[in-house]
């Protein structure tokens, strides 16, 4: 933080000029080296760092739910087994993160102070797209960094008050956002996830079976891309699942992932695939998984 | 050449101290009230949009009277100190103490060197984990600081006011008393007359709730507030329902934890909090 030039001990200029209600704003004035992505690097590769994985977003009956895998990779090590890659963003909205873990982190950081910070001297929270525009603006300062390798990809998913229904809006490095419909992946395993998503989402799915998708649909990633991690019975680590709804941001538990997983490890169990069960249900796979 | 005529500092500071002393006393009353599950605020201010309490951090909240663009300027200093200063180390890292200094050093700066000083006296106040945690900062004018504890009102009448509340005030208040008593302060009539009859809708409330998980500060509005208060004014009177309203799910785990005379989160989540 830069030393005053007023006054003794004052609060320096920067803290009391009106007009600006983004924190980004300000601490790209008074202090630019905190941002993520801000120096840049010399010509040449980036050293290994550790990459999430895969993020599955879905639209249900309350809202929308967000979910990852638990891995990190570094090259074709395993850098961490229980990242974690789901946060809340505010209480109505969630960021998923995909590519390179140390800048998604801390960009997820500087987006949750940004809309808390608007809020508090506005007092009014942004509206959803709002919110959409603003990561949209964070990726592009990261443009340079995504050329040498370290991009960072987020999905972005949250209750829109305004219309009462959940929505989904992915990125490209570029800071292009899109709205997505229904549901949406990104990330190393978001091929198979995506596939899976198609057979298996539902128009107006209540929250239990839209958690179940998600976990099936990031198994399904986990089974066919080797960076993207299943679930660990034997350390007991579960998926990230967390709804945003009217009611705001809520973490699915780790006693009813844990259920959850194991019931669809039992129905895979002889049909690797997760074919049978649906089909036997007749109802698309949503039978037998209300918890 | 003109001569300057000689001013001796002390007559200096002291026309300076008068003056945002005057333009202080002026505003209507703020009343800061530590009560058993937090801090609670109180100010006389009709309107719904200016605020002269707002959320700085997690477990810190602003209170002002004086000038509204002056405390206002001051109020957002604090936002982008405490968000720079929680972004940069860490959340738990950001103190009503450290922002206290900050603006201590601020209005003493302006007070000294400035041609006029601001017209402001704001309280920094943060909830602790239990009562005798919880930290209430007075700034005045010039930049002094006092520590307070219990009860502290600001603006308006305060030197009459004051003496009667911290009298009325005892630890372990709970909010609807804590709110009743710092409704009875505004509403005394510092001759000694008849106190005025102070609807809810010329208050402004608001709580740095102990109970709630990470943004302990929480306004208290509309049928909220009149009920609290009303619980204070008759007991029983009112068969509204207490059960708990669908708050954000975050919420839930604390509910019970909670104060019993605190209803959960009447408002929408998404309600201002600034």
């Amino acid at each position: 933080m830069s030393s005053d030039h007023l006054g003794p001990g004052r609060l320096p200029p920067e803290y009391t000029t009106p007009g600006s209600s983004s924190f980004a704003d300000f601490v790209g004035d008074h202090a630019p080296d905190l941002l993520p992505g801000r120096p840049a690097l010399p010509a040449g590769d980036a050293p290994p760092v550790p990459h999430g994985t895969t993020i599955v977003a879905l639209v249900f009956a309350d809202g929308v739910l967000m979910a990852g895998d638990r891995r990190a990779t570094m090259g074709n090590y395993i850098a961490h087994r229980e990242i974690e890659k789901v946060f809340p963003a505010d209480e109505h909205s969630c960021v998923g993160i995909a590519g390179t873990a140390g800048l998604a982190v801390e960009l997820v950081r500087l987006f949750q102070v940004e809309l808390e910070h608007y809020e508090k001297i506005e007092g009014t929270s942004l509206s959803l797209d709002g919110k959409a525009n603003r990561l949209s603006t964070m990726i592009r300062q990261n443009l340079g960094l995504a050329m040498q390798g370290l991009a960072v990809v987020p999905l972005f998913a949250g209750y829109d008050l305004a219309t009462g229904r959940g929505r989904i809006v992915s990125y490209d490095v570029t800071g292009g956002r899109y709205e997505e419909r229904d549901h949406h992946s990104v990330g190393s395993g978001s091929v198979f996830a995506r596939g899976a998503l198609k057979k298996l989402w539902r128009p107006a799915m209540d929250r239990g079976a839209a958690v179940r998708t998600a976990v099936e649909a990031l198994y399904d990633a986990a089974d066919d891309d080797s960076a993207t991690g299943g679930p660990d019975t034997v350390r007991r680590v579960w998926p990230v699942v967390a709804t945003v709804s009217a009611d705001g941001y809520a973490r699915v538990g780790d006693d009813v992932l844990g259920a959850v997983v194991e019931q669809m490890l039992a129905d895979r169990r002889g049909d690797p695939g997760g074919g049978a069960v649906r089909r036997d249900a007749g109802d698309g796979g949503q039978g037998g998984r209300q918890r | 050449m003109n001569m300057p005529f000689y001013v001796s500092p002390e007559q200096l500071m002291k026309d300076r101290a008068d003056y945002a002393r005057k333009g202080i006393a002026r505003g209507r009353s703020v009343v800061v009230v530590e009560y058993e599950g937090g801090i609670a605020f109180v100010a006389e201010n009709p309107s719904r949009a200016l605020h002269k309490v707002s959320e700085i951090y997690d477990r810190i909240a602003f209170a002002a009277v004086g000038k509204y663009n002056e405390f206002e300027n001051l109020r957002v200093a604090g936002v982008r100190y405490a968000d720079l200063r929680g972004y940069s180390y860490d959340r738990v890292d950001v103190t009503a103490r450290g922002l206290a200094n900050a603006y201590a050093q601020t209005l003493g700066t302006v007070f000294t060197t400035e041609s006029k000083p601001l017209e402001v006296e704001i309280v920094v106040a943060e909830v602790g984990a239990t009562p005798e945690a919880d930290q209430i900062y007075r700034l005045t004018y010039d930049g002094s600081v006092a520590d307070e504890r219990g009860v502290v009102v600001m603006g308006g009448q305060a030197e009459q006011v004051a003496p009667r509340l911290r009298e009325g005030w005892r630890p372990g208040l709970s909010l609807a008393e804590a709110l009743r008593l710092a409704v009875g302060g505004l509403a005394a009539d510092p001759a000694g007359g008849q106190a005025r009859d102070l609807p809810v809708d010329a208050l402004e409330a608001a709580v740095l709730d102990r109970h709630r998980p990470r943004r302990a500060f929480r306004r208290l509005e509309g049928s909220l507030l009149e009920r609290l208060l009303g619980d204070a004014r008759a007991e029983g009177a009112t068969g509204e329902d207490d059960t708990p309203q669908p708050g954000a799910a975050q919420d839930a785990p604390d509910q019970d934890t909670a104060s019993p005379d605190v209803p959960p989160q009447e408002t929408p989540p998404d309600a201002p909090a600034g």
